[in-house]
């Protein structure tokens, strides 16, 4: 797509003409999606709903995607809610980070009437899954609402499946049933969903947030989605540039789990040993990419282990021995203790991931720093993005700007909240 | 004139141009192999009694001396080779069982050979080694399962007993008794130097060493040579000794010839008494025997030591694994049938057990499934030759493992495979006083950490091409191995992807 297109929709009023262009050019590329995404994709799982690998499958590891991006993010420390626009406006700079095949966004705070309820964003690839899912929901909880989520036509973005959102909340009997905790009760009907409804993919499942992505570069993602239009405290976003593409819109970023989110940048090297360790622990790794694995990897040591988020840093970018032996005693106990209890989800490769959660950000490189990552602040406002430039085109006039040392964790909560985060 | 059936498979070649009948040969020959005839002033010698060891062809000052295989032939015969019809005339000969040593020599599949290893390129950078930090500390033993925290929320940081290594890599259990006293400094002075452990084997410790005893596993076969409480709390881990790679299934043999002097003293048995470990242990007829015997020596130690159970490998290795993963173990150890041994019936050697690279993969494979892999690091032995299997050995999901071979080899073994003989030209399997001074442990432990020193460079280089820079994050990370030469079913087991894939 060429830089100018993408211009276009930056003003509601051109709308309309690229809408009818787009219309045209849609019907053609349609049929030729169909043609190459037909039976070879799906023979990968990962068109549509990805397959539960059987064990045999993901022995074999599949096919996996190395992909490089650009990743932007900002949070009020006041909690004030802004508009979608800036994210859209940082991002979009970073255009030749992407390559049109995938980007998104995750908007924290945009939910306030409906934040005691899990807020639901589900792809579905037609009515039966959409039947199926919703029969699924209805068995295990109250859908207090449920809509379209609202979209407008862009020109280079196509083939969108059935895209819909059901603010929930579990139903007591069946929760009690579970002899689960609530957030473990709705993580698990969410992976049960995502791997035995063909055709349905729930790519958002927490409080009072929202995960919003599709096949395109992320500006164009943004305008389709009316991200203007939503008021959040924090958001992240991603522009993907895979070497390989599943062309599959569940595959964009962020990666959601529950209230946190992943965007991230990288391709790491350590990801069969952390699939595996990770998948020990019950999660099932149908996407195959990177960001799945550091996604689940962070869930499981801030939600099931309890580590904070520079304890997680401590795991997953560890310092370095030689660093390690240079601290002092109590500081020195700890690390050799993390890393020794959780030496298999050490994460080694490039990597810069911002992680968004309820109440605030962080941002974590590499122990080597092999990722472009910069963090600028402006009174209450912190920025953080894979280029200076997408800070400053948003805040030209910043207090202090800094490249943060690889595996150093930047993590901001919101004034006065407490967060088991921090 | 009896008939003698054999002859002998190698010929010692003398260049009598270069021979100065200096007589080295005859002097190092523990076979008496060479012989000085005054009258001729000349060598000759009886190649029926080399062994190959290649003690002559190292010393002889004039390159005079190679060992070449002998020319004479049998019929020949795709059905019957020529060792398998010199072993039915000694049998027949001799009514005996027949005796071999060191690892199974026959022909049958290295699977390390078939796996090739992954590098980066463009889409992730490699590392280089030699400008930034690359990291092969390992720690062995079993991970906490609860994350504990005090009154103020800061993580509680003690955990189950275990060991940290400088780098994935220890030498394998051999008795004092079985190889010398100046191997087993050897072996104790390199590991402390190295940062990494020795092994007892089945023959107690020599009070001498108690002083690596940081730096040493001590073991606990089915004979309980050498066993007592001091004995347990003296090194860094136990390890109970169920099995080994080289005879699956049967004891131990050591013979008397070999229990003399301080060997004798350490095994707490007479001298001249055949040391004879039971096939099983006598005290262990199932796995709730296994686990009783595992608290045992976690009592007898105040529960300050990991405990290694160590098995061969065997058909049902994933399944026996598991078993040992739940019986309160620290660490498995899993010896292939490739691994070495003093002295081992040829049937059993040749025969019995399994590779051990698809005996790793199936048990990591295992553990993992039912979640209990955090139980137990995994070590694997028998069969480790270079730092590239250390390598893919690791990926295939090893948390470390063990050389035995490799360790002896440098020490100056040459792999005749007559250790079963006593007669070790080398000093390293004999306790006859003149061959066992031939070891100088100064040189021996020096060439060792040459060893691993070379190995870890080599590791460090691989993993960076990986762009891999902590050994944690190689350990069972099966995408960077492909396949060559294998079929469905061995990629299966194996969990790797054909190359190209």
């Amino acid at each position: 797509m060429e830089k100018g297109s993408h211009q276009h929709h930056q003003q509601e009023g051109h709308h309309q003409e690229s809408r009818h262009d787009g219309q045209q050019q849609e019907s053609h590329q349609q049929e030729n999606y169909r043609q190459c995404s037909q039976a070879p994709m799906e023979g990968l799982g990962l068109m549509g709903t990805p397959m539960p690998y059987s064990d045999a499958t993901t022995a074999h590891g599949g096919l996996r995607i190395p992909s490089g991006c650009a990743i932007s993010g900002i949070i009020d420390r006041t909690g004030k809610r802004m508009s979608g626009e800036r994210i859209i406006q940082s991002i979009s700079v970073m255009h030749d980070r992407s390559n049109g095949l995938g980007g998104g966004f995750a908007a924290y705070g945009i939910y306030p009437e409906y934040k005691e309820f899990y807020a639901f964003h589900i792809f579905y690839n037609n009515l039966s899954a959409k039947r199926e899912c919703e029969e699924f929901l209805e068995a295990h909880f109250d859908i207090i609402n449920l809509s379209k989520i609202p979209t407008r036509k862009v020109k280079t973005i196509t083939d969108e499946p059935l895209i819909w959102r059901y603010f929930v909340e579990p139903l007591q009997t069946k929760l009690a049933d579970s002899q689960l905790n609530e957030r473990e009760f709705v993580m698990r009907c969410s992976f049960k969903i995502n791997t035995s409804i063909q055709g349905a993919y729930i790519f958002s499942s927490g409080k009072d947030m929202g995960v919003f992505k599709a096949i395109g570069f992320p500006e164009d993602v943004g305008r389709f989605y009316k991200l203007e239009e939503y008021k959040g405290y924090s958001f992240t976003a991603h522009g993907r540039y895979p070497t390989n593409t599943p062309g599959w819109w569940g595959g964009a970023h962020p990666f959601a789990l529950l209230d946190f989110s992943v965007v991230h940048n990288g391709e790491i090297s350590s990801y069969d040993a952390n699939r595996r360790t990770i998948e020990m622990y019950g999660y099932k790794c149908t996407l195959l990419t990177d960001t799945e694995v550091i996604t689940y990897i962070i869930d499981y040591l801030h939600r099931r282990k309890g580590l904070n988020g520079y304890e997680i840093a401590a795991v997953i970018a560890a310092p370095f021995w030689q660093t390690i032996e240079r601290m002092p005693r109590e500081e020195r106990e700890k690390h050799e203790y993390l890393r020794n209890v959780f030496a298999s989800l050490l994460i080694t490769g490039p990597f810069s991931i911002l992680v968004g959660f309820e109440g605030g950000l962080m941002a974590l490189n590499d122990r080597l720093k092999l990722r472009s990552m910069v963090v600028g602040e402006k009174g209450s406002m912190v920025y953080m993005a894979s280029e200076e430039a997408a800070i400053r085109v948003i805040e030209p006039d910043l207090d202090k700007v800094w490249s943060p040392r690889g595996g150093e964790p930047v993590i901001v909560g919101l004034d006065g909240g407490e967060s088991e985060w921090l | 004139m009896a008939v003698n059936y054999l002859y002998p498979e190698y010929e010692v070649a003398r260049n009598y141009d270069r021979c100065i009948a200096c007589r080295v040969c005859e002097r190092q020959c523990a076979n008496e192999v060479h012989e000085y005839l005054p009258d001729a002033n000349k060598m000759t010698c009886d190649d029926s009694k080399c062994v190959n060891c290649h003690r002559c062809v190292s010393l002889c000052p004039t390159r005079a001396l190679k060992i070449v295989r002998s020319g004479n032939t049998y019929k020949e015969n795709a059905n019957w080779s020529r060792k398998t019809i010199d072993e039915l005339y000694k049998q027949a000969g001799t009514g005996g069982v027949l005796l071999s040593s060191m690892g199974n020599p026959e022909d049958y599949p290295v699977y390390f050979d078939k796996l090739l290893l992954n590098a980066s390129q463009v889409t992730n950078p490699s590392i280089d080694p030699l400008r930034e930090p690359m990291e092969t500390t390992v720690f062995l033993g079993a991970k906490p399962q609860d994350i504990r925290r005090d009154n103020f929320g800061r993580l509680l940081t003690d955990i189950p007993p275990h060991l940290k290594l400088s780098m994935p890599v220890m030498f394998s259990a051999m008795s004092y008794g079985s190889i010398s006293y100046n191997a087993h400094e050897s072996l104790a002075r390199a590991s402390e130097a190295l940062g990494i452990f020795y092994n007892t084997g089945e023959g107690g410790l020599h009070e001498d060493f108690y002083k690596y005893g940081k730096n040493t596993i001590v073991q606990v076969a089915s004979g309980r040579f050498g066993v007592h409480k001091d004995y347990l709390n003296s090194g860094a881990a136990i390890e109970i000794k169920m099995g080994q790679g080289a005879k699956p299934g049967i004891g131990g043999h050591l013979p008397g010839h070999k229990i003399v002097g301080d060997v004798s003293r350490t095994r707490m048995i007479p001298e001249g008494s055949d040391a004879i470990s039971p096939a099983p242990h006598h005290d262990i007829y199932s796995i709730e025997d296994l686990r009783q015997l595992v608290f045992s020596l976690k009592e007898a130690s105040n529960y300050t030591k990991p405990v290694i159970v160590k098995i061969a490998a065997v058909h049902n290795v994933s399944a026996i694994a598991s078993g040992i993963a739940r019986s309160g173990a620290d660490i498995v150890a899993i010896d292939g049938f490739r691994g070495g041994t003093g002295a081992a019936p040829t049937r059993i050697r040749d025969n019995v057990g399994i590779p051990v690279e698809l005996a790793l993969a199936s048990v990591d494979k295992q553990l993992r499934d039912e979640g209990i892999r955090d139980n137990v690091s995994i070590v694997v032995g028998g069969g480790i030759r270079s730092s590239a299997d250390v390598i893919k050995a690791v990926a295939l999901g090893a948390d470390c493992v063990y050389i035995g071979t490799a360790a002896l080899m440098a020490l100056g073994c040459h792999l005749c495979r007559s250790c079963h003989g006593g007669k070790c030209n080398w000093g390293i399997a004999t306790q006859v006083p003149k061959l066992t001074k031939r070891l100088n442990p100064n040189i021996g432990f020096k060439r060792l950490v040459n060893l691993m020193t070379a190995w870890q460079h080599e590791i460090k280089e691989m993993m960076g091409g990986m762009g891999i820079n902590s050994i944690e994050s190689l350990k069972g990370n099966r995408l960077m191995l492909r396949g060559v030469g294998l079929n469905e079913k061995e990629l299966e087991i194996l969990g790797v992807k054909y190359a190209g894939e």
